[in-house]
């Protein structure tokens, strides 16, 4: 394994990162600040729990989830995209470097970031409302599962993107919807039988429902199919980037 | 170690993309270690293609391309270890340093760091007291430089040079072919493709014309310009002809325009010249006249004459 060249896109990534702090830290940073404002305290100021904890407290692992799905997707699409859009992919593909070593550098920077900023999110948090995680263990896990599952899901759509739209298409039109509807903000059992079931079909849920079990010990699934889904997702983007690479889509005529 | 030693083997390689184009028709190519190799050829003739296909970014339709001995295709990465790209298009990183990207191609190609060698790299291509700009703020020929500094940065045996002084201006171009002709003496062979075929004639040992996807011809230069150079011979007349007299009939002579030169052609591959018996016809014939010069076909005579030769 070329374990050098790993290293060297790996901090190159990094490095890119840290040269666009303000839109890569600081933006999700306030944004997720202003849902806590605005859902913690404006609204949740009506609602006074969810399963025994305050409204505020219980949007936490709903808010860092999007984030992570987000951003983990953005870093990744953009990290491959962007060698494409500007021809520099060419170093990539000519260097001796495996394919597995082009993923395992680009989607292990990816969801490096996405790992910081979950927990300069969940500090954040700590700032509006009191945190508490009942296992760091599997919040860490379902942090890193997550980011990396996503990592590659961005990678994916960064290869397929012909254009920066459709780079934006499927985290606004896709993942959003799919977040703030897999119970960010509430608790699916608060939804009518129907729409519980329908919801169940949504991924996301059981990712946000696992990672609150691990803040509160609460779920809306239990914590094994949560942590069973999320492997599920993460071997179809494997697969799905193994493909990609035995065939060259976008990458080699 | 034999100057004629092969360092890379192209055999009987074919390209056709998914739109049903043939850009290589079963090529076969062999390059000497150490030499400079010029390859010429009309737009779309298949050199890029070539050259991306050895380098790993097009994949092959058939055929086999050896790099050392190394298949490029089941032993990539030591072929790859041995090549280094300067790619047509001048495409970088905009907001990194030199110092970062060329230090970013020596560790992609899994070379542990040498600041002492990028460093000589820098000063031999004039960009060491630029090694801290951004690539964004440097020209074109500068950023040009940057792009062969991170094809050298892995100390590469082979460096293609794909249009190497495509749009830089004439001073930059002569600094670039020191720069070819330092690498050479270093022992790196080179591939050049280029448009200017005065740089292929200044700078390569052998010279290879690829049109329609086929290897037209490879040889050494000298002996490509012996072989199909044609020389004329062009005589100023001391006065003004209106015509070309009949008894030098037999000589396919031409008159220029203004009447003050007689213009043979020959081919100094054919055993006589004819330049004796012209120049007695002419006593002969009373033509007289005050001077004379030879001329021979540059090398883009002969690439234009073999490219439109060619159905």
């Amino acid at each position: 394994m070329n374990l050098l060249a790993v290293r060297t896109i790996y901090l190159f990534e990094m490095a890119r990162w840290g040269r666009t702090i303000l839109q890569s830290i600081i933006a999700p940073v306030i944004t997720t600040s202003l849902y806590f404002v605005v859902f913690g305290s404006a609204i949740g100021s009506r609602i006074t729990q969810i399963d025994g904890v305050s409204y505020g407290a219980f949007i936490v692992p709903g808010l860092i989830m999007l984030s992570l799905l987000t951003q983990s997707i953005s870093n990744a699409s953009i990290g491959i995209y962007f060698p494409k859009f500007i021809g520099t992919i060419y170093e990539i593909l000519s260097a001796p470097v495996s394919y597995v070593e082009i993923v395992v550098s680009y989607v292990g920077a990816a969801a490096t970031k996405s790992v910081i900023l979950g927990l300069i999110i969940l500090a954040t948090a700590g700032l509006f409302v009191p945190i508490h995680v009942d296992n760091w263990p599997v919040m860490l896990l379902f942090m890193v599962l997550t980011s990396v599952t996503f990592s590659l899901f961005g990678f994916i759509i960064g290869i397929w993107a012909d254009g920066f739209e459709k780079l934006q298409i499927v985290p606004l039109l896709v993942i959003t919807p799919l977040t703030f509807l897999g119970g960010s903000f509430y608790s699916i059992h608060v939804l009518p039988p129907f729409w519980q079931a329908v919801t169940l079909f949504n991924p996301v849920v059981y990712l946000i429902s696992g990672f609150r079990w691990s803040f509160y010990g609460i779920s809306d699934v239990s914590v094994g199919i949560s942590l069973a889904m999320t492997f599920v997702f993460l071997a179809i983007c494997l697969a799905a980037v193994a493909w990609i690479f035995r065939t060259g889509y976008r990458l080699k005529s | 170690m034999s100057s004629m030693q092969t360092v890379l083997s192209v055999v009987d390689l074919s390209k056709t993309y998914a739109s049903g184009y043939k850009a290589l028709k079963s090529v076969s190519l062999d390059i000497r270690r150490g030499e400079i190799f010029g390859l010429l050829g009309p737009n779309g003739a298949g050199k890029t293609t070539l050259i991306n296909i050895i380098c790993g970014i097009v994949t092959p339709s058939s055929g086999r391309v050896t790099v050392d001995g190394h298949d490029i295709v089941t032993d990539f990465r030591a072929a790859r270890a041995s090549i280094g790209l300067v790619p047509q298009e001048l495409v970088t990183d905009a907001f990194v340093s030199v110092w970062t990207t060329v230090a970013f191609s020596r560790g992609l190609f899994g070379k542990k760091a040498d600041p002492a060698y990028l460093e000589k790299v820098l000063r031999e291509l004039s960009l060491w007291d630029r090694k801290d700009s951004k690539i964004i703020t440097l020209s074109g020929g500068m950023k040009r430089r940057v792009l062969i500094a991170k094809a050298l940065a892995h100390e590469p045996q082979i460096l293609f040079l794909d249009e190497p002084t495509a749009g830089v201006d004439v001073e930059l171009r002569k600094d670039m072919w020191e720069v070819v002709r330092g690498l050479r003496a270093a022992g790196v062979t080179i591939i050049l493709t280029t448009h200017y075929i005065d740089e292929a004639e200044e700078m390569a040992d052998r010279i290879g014309v690829i049109n329609r996807g086929e290897i037209i011809l490879v040889e050494d230069k000298a002996e490509l310009m012996r072989k199909l150079g044609k020389k004329q011979l062009r005589l100023q007349l001391q006065t003004k002809a209106d015509r070309i007299p009949d008894a030098l009939a037999d000589f396919g002579l031409e008159l220029s325009p203004d009447g003050c030169e007689l213009i043979y052609t020959y081919d100094t591959r054919r055993e006589r010249t004819g330049i004796t018996a012209l120049l007695t016809a002419l006593g002969d014939a009373g033509v007289r006249f005050r001077d004379l010069q030879t001329s021979q076909s540059s090398l883009e005579e002969i690439f234009v004459s073999l490219v439109s030769d060619r159905p």
